[in-house]
């Protein structure tokens, strides 16, 4: 038997996974991330998401350069909400 | 504290920005993600090459360690370790930092990104058993901590990174049992891949992962031809045992920081994926932001303390801080860096940085502030 193909391991996405949803026509990664979770583990889609947008360009046979990216918002690592309960001090 | 420049990553680009910066009079705070300073210089146990001004000869961990030490010496820089940048506010331009577990905001006159690169990863089948690393996780387990990451690698990647990795697993008493490279020529240094065949390494170009296999974990890899157009040729399998995969196969900037500032943004494959237009002296179109190190491109630690020198000069002169020797210090890594890009191994980087560099490669700082 082969193994899967993970494409996001902080969300166990598969390689199978992600072609689906291409097919069933999310075309960008925004659509993906908002239909399976890819790359809102915790890396943030530091890993995957380059991977990802590969497989958007093979499928829609364009540069992967053209793919267009989602937003990256604040914040880019995880904080506990008891540090954010305690309010920002001033540096 | 009254900071006029904030350096976001404590790696060779960071430290090399805070020590010029600071060295002009700037009030300096330095961030960084880790519980150590330096970066990715730390893993490396190997000498560098280059030129003696970015310290060729010593090894990459004695060089962390120097340029910490001359960063810390200047009452000028501040430096923070677990300190996490979260994120940047374009309406004020405002840093949140996670700093230990305090949640701290940071107004800086400037800012220099140095956050480097992240590691690239590969899609086939078994790419997620226990044994299957990045090559920067091997050399923290191998290099920082002191752990052995199996008995048998096979490495994925012909590049200085897959090369140099493979020797030091070889020093560690590691049995690498080769490297596998898709393109058709070795990516990396000679001088590194030749000590590799010397030690009777196989480095197969032209082939590639096709499954890695094994439960509960790796046990090895079938590795198999690719023809001219990158696609595997059947019939050519052959199977490497192992209990260890190191994927060496590049980096991609770590330039979330960036797009939430607005700059203006390119994808070139040549620098790793996406990276910030900017102008001679790393300023991005963000007129507060400047850029050094990998996050600018991904290349090597040498180019990334010049750019780092480049950085921290030009954002303390354009808070017009200054000293006597800054323009000739300034005139001097930019031929440093023309100098350690003009071999034909950086012809991919030339190109590269050809297509995001606004205005003249190396205009005099006071044309280009």
């Amino acid at each position: 038997m082969t193994e899967p193909v993970i494409i996001c391991r902080c969300e166990d996405i598969t390689l199978a996974d992600i072609q689906e949803r291409i097919e069933q026509g999310n075309h960008s990664l925004e659509e993906l991330k908002r239909e399976c979770r890819c790359g809102m583990g915790p890396c943030q889609g530091r890993t995957c998401m380059p991977l990802i947008a590969q497989e958007l360009a093979k499928s829609l046979s364009k540069p992967t350069g053209e793919v267009i990216l989602p937003s990256f918002r604040p914040p880019t690592a995880p904080i506990s909400l008891g540090a954010l309960a305690r309010g920002s001090s001033h540096d | 504290m009254n900071i006029d420049i904030a350096i976001v990553g404590a790696g060779p680009a960071g430290l090399m920005a805070a020590i010029k910066s600071g060295q002009a009079g700037g009030k300096v705070l330095v961030l960084e993600r880790a519980n150590y300073l330096g970066g990715q210089l730390v893993k490396q146990t190997h000498k560098f090459f280059g030129s003696k001004s970015e310290y060729a000869g010593e090894r990459g961990v004695d060089i962390a360690e120097m340029l910490v030490k001359q960063a810390q010496a200047n009452p000028n820089v501040t430096t923070w370790n677990n300190a996490t940048v979260l994120g940047y506010y374009q309406e004020d331009g405002v840093l949140t930092v996670k700093h230990h577990n305090e949640f701290i905001t940071i107004k800086a006159k400037k800012i220099i990104i140095a956050t480097g690169a992240s590691e690239k990863t590969l899609a086939f089948p078994g790419n997620d058993l226990p044994g299957i690393f990045g090559a920067g996780a091997v050399q923290t387990l191998m290099n920082v901590h002191g752990v052995m990451p199996g008995k048998r690698l096979l490495i994925v990647g012909a590049g200085n990174i897959g090369l140099i990795v493979a020797y030091q697993l070889l020093q560690a008493g590691v049995e690498v049992a080769g490297i596998v490279e898709a393109a058709s020529t070795i990516g990396g240094y000679l001088v590194h891949a030749a000590k590799i065949r010397r030690a009777g390494i196989p480095i197969y170009i032209s082939h590639t992962i096709k499954k890695a296999y094994g439960s509960p974990t790796l046990a090895g890899a079938t590795v198999c031809q690719l023809d001219t157009n990158w696609q595997q040729i059947p019939g050519t399998e052959f199977d490497i045992v192992a209990d260890g995969l190191c994927l060496a196969v590049g980096l991609t900037p770590l330039a979330e920081l960036l797009w939430q500032a607005g700059c203006t943004m390119s994808y070139i494959p040549e620098l790793g994926g996406y990276v910030p237009l900017r102008n001679a002296n790393q300023l991005t179109t963000n007129p507060s932001i400047y850029i050094a190190g990998d996050v600018a491109g991904v290349e090597e630690a040498s180019a990334a303390m010049v750019e780092g020198k480049l950085a921290g000069l030009a954002a303390a002169a354009s808070l017009g801080l200054t000293h006597a020797k800054l323009d000739q210090e300034y005139a001097d890594a930019h031929n440093q860096l023309s100098a350690l890009r003009a071999g034909s191994v950086s012809a991919k980087i030339r190109a590269g940085l050809a297509k995001v560099t606004l205005g003249q490669q190396s205009a005099p700082l006071l044309e280009v502030i």
